[in-house]
């Protein structure tokens, strides 16, 4: 279990504020902020590189505000990956085992294990130079998990990936959370929270605004700032219906709401659908266009932000569809009014589990 | 970039003309020197004796007083404390008062009547007339450039480098040993490398602590002033030769160390 609390800490004219959270051992807790909002600080906190000016870091219930570095067992992985330039693969990943007393036996074994669970068996030889962005990212965790740590933290680890191998990394992260290790990861993007995580935290300007499960967050934003950071409100987990008619998939959500989208034929399994919110209209009654899917609804909840209304539309999942005032008052769209939403199969992205 | 050509021309002949003047002197010492004179001078005991005193007198300042330059470099290129302005200040004192002053101020330490000069004299060091004398003159004013070389290479490895190493388990002095100075190691080579040659070229200091045992920049104005430039002219020779192919042999030692991106 990971407890922060009560950690407050001025830096300059930066400073986090009476931040408390707590995730149970195994979790999946994603911080998620604008860039500067104080995440790496958090991280560098719970590392034990920054000293809190008030407030305690618990691990397994243990107390470790007042342990050094080196002896806390936090994996820190910063966004910069920090592989030694002098060191190789091999010796980078070596350089966390040889602070575990360990033989040399051992140490080959569980350096080609940790290659080899990261996917870099081939890379052992190389040089941090000679490595793609992804390739470092996964040396960088391999060197991580070889210093066993009881607690992964992960500084925007996908930021500077493309999409494909996003995708991997993801799948990659998962299994490592899978295998039981408490992971800490730290992103400005909304997709990465809600695709990875049991647990999310958002902080805005060093404060902690909301924590809760990604449904709840995103379905109940507390403030307008955790509302407008989920730049992509309607992101659903769906299953996907194997068949394909001419280049359109069949994604099956919660409730059995069924969406069409284009994708093809390697698009299968779990995964995850955005219907960006601005790309829904919504009519009074059915109407016939080109677009593939209509639902019909309930108006839920309104928010206004300066021109702009987002409405929450229950049609068997809440849809969050944004609007401009003038059309909200043109066609009267308060709560409990029955509307139909449309949008087209084209509009909707596909995430890969 | 200046692409008018007379600029070009103007400039290749102003670089030029500093180039022509360190490098015809010295190519003047070795033309004005006969072959003869070269196997005498290679052939004499006292010579030899001296060139060799100098470059072990250096090194040794150089070795041990580095072990606590470069410390003292990390902690300046790392950490911020009261007054760091005024140390790094200190820290140049040497390259900019007269080394003859400098000499006559490391008398005033390790002559017999200090008690720096009587702790030596205890276990049988002395520093006025003696090697000691000659080793902590020759460190002093050439220990800056040593420090601020490493201070520059400590500063331009990343500090989260060493943060990354820590949080992998490694102690702080086992982050320094394989993460900090192997990354620093250019710099440091090149600071050793400029102190052992300014060390083997000080005279003023040396001269007034100790004239004897005489190392080859002293040798060189005695037998300047005793019996002329015909006389002085081959140790020179001999003496520039020596550093030139140790410089060289580190240039080439060094020259694929690995140097970090900053």
């Amino acid at each position: 279990m990971l407890k922060l609390n009560d950690i407050s800490v001025k830096l300059g004219d930066f400073s986090l504020n009476d931040i408390s959270l707590q995730v149970p051992s195994g979790s999946y807790l994603t911080v998620l902020g604008l860039s500067g909002a104080g995440k790496t600080v958090l991280l560098e906190i719970i590392a034990g590189l920054i000293k809190p000016d008030k407030g305690d870091v618990y691990i397994n219930n243990q107390k470790i505000t007042h342990i050094p570095v080196q002896k806390r067992k936090t994996g820190l992985v910063y966004q910069d990956l920090c592989l030694f330039p002098h060191k190789n693969v091999k010796s980078n990943i070596a350089y966390a085992l040889k602070n575990r007393k360990m033989s040399r036996g051992d140490m080959n074994k569980r350096i080609d294990e940790l290659l080899q669970q990261t996917g870099i068996s081939h890379l052992k030889h190389r040089y941090p130079e000679s490595l793609s962005g992804g390739e470092a990212q996964r040396v960088a965790l391999a060197r991580t998990l070889a210093s066993d740590p009881k607690i992964l933290l992960l500084d925007e680890p996908l930021a500077s990936l493309d999409v494909k191998l996003k995708a991997e990394l993801r799948s990659l992260l998962r299994k490592i959370n899978e295998t039981g290790k408490t992971i800490v990861h730290v992103t400005h993007d909304y997709t990465e929270a809600v695709t990875l995580s049991s647990h999310i935290a958002v902080i805005e300007n060093g404060n902690l605004v909301q924590t809760g499960a990604p449904e709840e967050i995103f379905r109940n934003p507390k403030s307008e700032f955790v509302a407008r950071l989920s730049g992509y409100k309607n992101l659903f987990p769906c299953m996907i219906d194997e068949k394909a008619y001419n280049g359109i998939k069949r994604a099956v959500l919660k409730n059995k709401v069924e969406v069409f989208f284009s994708g093809n034929s390697d698009v299968k399994g779990q995964g995850f659908i955005i219907v960006p919110s601005e790309d829904i209209i919504i009519s009074e009654k059915e109407i016939s266009s080109s677009a593939l899917n209509h639902f019909k609804g309930t108006i839920k909840k309104l928010f206004v932000h300066g021109s702009s209304i987002d409405m929450i539309i229950d049609a068997g999942i809440d849809f969050s569809v944004t609007i401009t005032k003038k059309s909200q008052r043109e066609l009267g769209l308060n709560p409990g009014k029955v509307v139909w939403l449309n949008f087209k199969a084209s509009a909707v992205r596909f995430i890969d589990k | 970039m200046f692409r008018n050509w007379k600029i070009n021309i103007l400039f290749i002949a102003l670089g030029g003309f500093i180039l022509l003047f360190i490098i015809a002197p010295l190519v003047g010492v070795y033309l004005k020197t006969s072959f003869e004179d070269y196997s005498a001078t290679i052939a004499d005991e006292e010579v030899r004796r001296s060139i060799g005193l100098t470059l072990y007198a250096s090194m040794a300042g150089t070795v041990l007083f580095g072990i606590g330059a470069i410390p003292l470099a990390y902690i300046l290129a790392r950490r911020s404390f009261p007054f760091k302005g005024i140390v790094n200040g200190i820290i140049d004192l040497p390259v900019i008062i007269p080394h003859s002053a400098a000499g006559i101020a490391i008398l005033g330490v390790v002559s017999r009547s200090t008690l720096v000069g009587q702790a030596g004299e205890s276990v049988g060091i002395s520093f006025v007339g003696g090697v000691a004398g000659i080793v902590v003159a020759m460190a002093f004013v050439s220990i800056p450039f040593l420090i601020n070389a490493a201070r520059d290479g400590f500063a331009a490895v990343p500090e989260r480098l060493e943060k990354a190493a820590l949080n992998l388990g490694a102690s702080p002095l086992k982050v320094f040993f394989t993460i900090s100075l192997p990354l620093a190691k250019k710099h440091i080579i090149t600071g050793l490398t400029m102190m052992w040659a300014r060390g083997l070229s000080e005279f003023g200091a040396v001269v007034i602590i100790a004239y004897h045992p005489m190392v080859t920049p002293v040798l060189i104005w005695e037998r300047f002033a005793s019996y002329g430039l015909q006389y002085a002219r081959p140790i020179a020779a001999v003496f520039m030769a020596v550093c030139l192919i140790i410089f060289i042999a580190m240039r080439l030692l060094t020259r694929n160390t690995y140097n970090v991106k900053a």
